[in-house]
């Protein structure tokens, strides 16, 4: 998904200094990055998600070299082979006597791209006697970096979707409403405030608990979403209501009406394009909420289930003690939405100067 | 509360018990964790972990199992005797002991605590014990200091049937049971000293909630080597403290001093630090627990659940419940789940129990291709990518209920979920709320497979037939069997019925082993692994020697006691 795209498509711009100043924005290409990576996961990571390197439960992230034991230089950066201790499986050593190099376009675990392309080529990897895992692996073995990539999958666009889900049904509700307005007003607006001032946690764990517990990965992400996605259409409803509300009074408007314009074709024409940008940066905020939710109901055993990564259920491994003290990297998840959550939250700011230029 | 004097004149008289351990030092406070607190302080009607564990060391049985030996032992019965035909035991009792108040224990008190124990209206969970063919053991007063017993039918496993039952006062609770109200007596609210035992403690105070307070029992009826009369330390607190983790830093902490039912992870976890905070963990080896992977064999007569009935074609045949136990690999869990803390089982009898393992029962092998050839013979094949399907032609999938409050299991379905792939077999892991996987298990029966686990009660065959009898209450894999739904559970059936009134132990012994084989063969479930029963301590606790049955760490609690100068604790 190319946001830039989007985004300069977004009406004609006559503030050309918030503008530039947007499109010089680092949170844009970082999270077109972002998304890319996670979008070509099965490509960029070594490993599958769901691949148990047996022998080596918890190992620490291993260390890419250029410098040997010996103290020589390589150009190719390489790993060495790691030994597992004789008492305990989850002690490791580096085998300076076995190293292995890091090699391009390799042929690994099967993997399906954007649900259409099938292959086995990987971006990096190492000798499967070695062993590659940049961010330490879990307790079956299985390599964090890839179980990261993977969960950022369903992480980042469960946020995505569910903001667009909430902002679409915001924006249909907002704007009757806000054209309207009357009983129908009344009833739309006392309806997203209940929505509003319901605690959404609670009521996440309620819609969840109501749900089947055997359900397939994909249904789960769709609930998840969904539920999401549904809970939080107030706040942008409210946006949109007062849009539409002020610009129907507005003369371009009336002078539509006059000519005879119904309705709906005020609002097609006239005035859902006017919420355009306060929707934009409405979802700006929600998306990064959005996806704390998920992490939260996943972390908590409510989301995707295993073997399917997410970044809040490869977090909840470390709800457990001996995780918490002995493995650090288990605590990786949980700091990969933070430059998300800046960049998301940078970009918001960002397209709120520009509104308000505009205005 | 009796006067101290009261305690001088008993031990001239009474017929005290010697012990052989290391003689210790008196005095001295420990502290442990229970999960929750206590439900109650009544033997008759406590039946769960947490009670059991305060009331045992409050209380005392006639005859005991020792948890090192696995064998029975005198306790307040000094000596007994056993017909010829099995069914009489008399028992000798000890003279002169008295209950934690200092009152004297005699005949009277117990068959005053078997009339208890054996009251249909009370239900007590020890009742089922004391039934045989639903006929009750008998018990005869025939002097103040002599008991005979006299059971419906030979009874093989009799002896231990009299470990745990409480020995209770007659003179504090006559009234509330011929009034109907013992099942409210002896709560968490009683006061102290409307309570007592002949356990080597006795209640001193409750805290609701927090904490669980004992105090030395200045009557207790045994002494050690030397002559000094038990226990030797002079408190014992158990802290409420909720789940695992919160015990392991409790411990670490020194706030409590024993820890018991570690889990591998917490195990490792904590072994780095033994030296410097100068507490030491111990490995007792591999316990009676049992985990394994249930398939769902019951009759669904009604037809509510048509999607199970289909899969139930693959249970019920042999060959894939064969294909399956070869297609896990049990040394993967044994060293990921467990830390290598665990053994791989063959049977539902683990390692731990010495005197009824069946050692020629071989451990189960992973062998994929063993398990793609099980397939093949019983009609399945495989689809282009790679995937199983049935003589149908319908793919081969189901899914694994587990109990999401035990890590342990959850972490075991997820391994067997990725061995089964290489079979071909698609397998997804449901983990849900402990109680609704049980109940699914148990009542409802809408369930495919559950990875779950079981602690047998006693290292002896008698509990199990609970489970392995096909009309049995627990018959897990086929609730609820009219007659026996195959050859070979009826063929378990017989046996177990036979071992149950042989009394001699090689014959008993060969009877059972036989039943481990036929289990391993057969494999109603998928016997996974057993894991071993970690604990730790204080490093200068004495006597300190855990043993892999119920309570694993507090079973000689009358022997603990500190090496340091008493009161440091």
């Amino acid at each position: 998904m190319n946001l830039k795209t989007i985004f300069s498509k977004s009406g004609p711009s006559p503030a050309k200094n918030a503008d530039s100043g947007f499109q010089k924005s680092w949170a844009v290409w970082f999270l077109a990055a972002i998304h890319l990576v996670v979008l070509l996961a099965g490509f960029i990571a070594p490993y599958s998600f769901e691949t148990q390197a047996r022998l080596y439960p918890y190992a620490p992230p291993t260390r890419v070299h250029f410098i040997d034991c010996q103290g020589k230089f390589h150009l190719r950066p390489f790993v060495y082979v790691t030994k597992i201790g004789e008492n305990n499986p989850t002690e490791y050593t580096q085998d300076c006597s076995q190293a292995a190099g890091i090699q391009f376009f390799v042929r690994g675990d099967q993997y399906t791209l954007l649900g259409i392309f099938h292959s086995n080529l990987h971006l990096f990897g190492v000798d499967p006697a070695a062993g590659l895992f940049l961010m330490g692996t879990d307790g079956f073995g299985r390599d964090q970096f890839s179980r990261l990539l993977y969960g950022g999958q369903v992480s980042l666009f469960a946020g995505l979707i569910a903001a667009a889900l909430s902002v679409i049904v915001g924006l249909f509700l907002g704007a009757i409403a806000g054209m309207y307005g009357g009983w129908i007003d009344d009833g739309a607006m006392r309806f997203a405030e209940i929505f509003i001032a319901v605690p959404w946690f609670y009521l996440l764990i309620a819609v969840r608990a109501f749900l089947p517990l055997q359900i397939s990965p994909v249904t789960a992400f769709v609930l998840v979403v969904c539920v999401i996605g549904v809970v939080g259409w107030g706040r942008p409803a409210r946006l949109v209501r007062g849009v539409v509300l002020s610009a129907r009074e507005r003369n371009f408007v009336l002078a539509a009406r006059g000519f005879g314009a119904s309705n709906s074709y005020l609002l097609r024409r006239h005035l859902m394009p006017l919420t355009f940008r306060v929707l934009l940066t409405q979802m700006t905020v929600l998306i990064p909420q959005f996806i704390l939710a998920e992490v939260i109901l996943s972390f908590l055993g409510l989301g995707i289930g295993e073997p399917f990564p997410s970044w809040g259920n490869m977090l909840a491994n470390a709800q457990q003690y001996h995780v918490l003290v002995s493995y650090w990297w288990m605590l990786l998840p949980g700091l990969a939405p933070i430059p998300v959550f800046l960049a998301w939250h940078s970009l918001a700011e960002k397209l709120q100067e520009r509104v308000k230029s505009n205005i | 509360m009796a006067p101290p004097f009261a305690f001088a004149q008993k031990t001239d008289s009474a017929d005290l018990l010697r012990t052989t351990s290391e003689a210790g030092i008196r005095g001295g406070k420990l502290v442990t964790t229970l999960r929750s607190e206590p439900r109650t302080f009544n033997p008759a009607t406590a039946n769960d972990q947490n009670s059991f564990g305060v009331n045992a060391r409050m209380n005392a049985d006639l005859i005991h199992i020792n948890r090192a030996t696995q064998k029975t032992e005198p306790a307040l019965a000094k000596s007994w005797t056993v017909s010829k035909d099995g069914t009489q035991f008399t028992l000798k009792l000890r003279r002169g002991i008295r209950f934690s108040d200092g009152q004297l224990f005699d005949a009277d008190d117990v068959i005053f605590s078997f009339q208890v124990y054996q009251d249909e209206q009370l239900h007590s969970p020890q009742r089922d014990l004391l039934i045989i063919d639903g006929k009750p053991i008998k018990v005869e007063k025939l002097d103040a200091y002599t008991v005979r017993f006299t059971f419906p039918a030979p009874y093989s496993a009799a002896e231990r049937v009299f470990d745990g039952l409480a020995i209770l006062p007659r003179h504090l609770l006559e009234k509330d049971y011929k009034e109907g109200k013992i099942a409210q007596a002896w709560t968490l609210n009683t006061l102290p000293q409307n309570i007592a035992g002949l356990g080597a403690f006795r209640l001193k105070q409750v805290v609701p909630g927090d904490r669980v307070v004992l105090e030395r029992n200045p009557y207790y009826w045994k002494v050690d080597s030397k002559g000094q009369s038990l226990p030797y330390l002079d408190e014992l607190t158990f802290l409420v403290v909720p789940t695992q983790d919160a015990q392991v830093i409790r411990f670490q902490a020194g706030d409590s001093q024993i820890i018991s039912g570690l889990s591998a992870d917490n195990f490792t976890a904590l072994e780095p630090q033994q030296a410097a905070r100068h507490f030491k963990l111990y490995d007792a080896g591999p316990g009676l627990e049992y985990n394994f992977l249930l398939f769902n064999l019951n009759d669904d007569t009604e037809g509510r659940f048509p999607e199970i009935a289909r899969k139930q074609k693959w249970f019920r045949e042999v060959r894939f419940r064969q294909a399956v136990s070869a297609a896990i690999d049990r040394a993967s869990i044994v060293r990921l789940v467990y830390h290598n803390r665990a053994v791989p089982l063959a049977s539902h009898v683990s390692p731990g129990n010495k005197l009824w393992f069946n050692s020629a029962v071989p451990s189960p092998a992973h062998d994929v291709s063993k398990a793609k050839e099980l397939l093949k013979s019983a009609g399945f094949t495989w689809k282009p990518d790679g995937s199983l399907a049935d003589p149908a032609g319908q793919p081969v999938e189901f899914t694994i209920v587990v109990g999401a409050s035990n890590a342990q299991r959850a972490q075991i379905a997820t391994l067997i979920q990725a061995d089964l792939k290489q079979a071909g077999i698609a397998a997804s892991v449901v983990p849900m709320e402990s109680r609704s996987a049980n109940d699914r298990v148990l009542r409802t029966h809408e369930y495919e497979a559950a990875v779950m686990g079981l602690v047998s009660g006693d290292a002896d065959p008698t509990p199990d037939m609970n489970i392995l009898m096909s009309n049995g209450g627990t018959h897990l894999w086929h609730m609820g069997e009219k007659t026996p739904a195959t050859p070979w559970e009826a063929e378990i059936d017989q046996l177990m019925q036979k071992q149950l009134v042989t009394m001699n132990y090689p014959q008993r012994k060969k009877i059972y082993d036989r039943v481990q084989g036929i289990l391993a063969q057969q494999l109603p479930v998928v016997y996974l692994i057993s894991p071993n029963i970690l604990v730790g301590a204080q490093e200068n606790l004495g006597n300190f020697r855990p043993a892999i049955i119920e309570q694993y760490t507090f079973w000689n609690a009358d022997e603990l006691f500190w090496h340091t100068p008493a009161g440091k604790h």
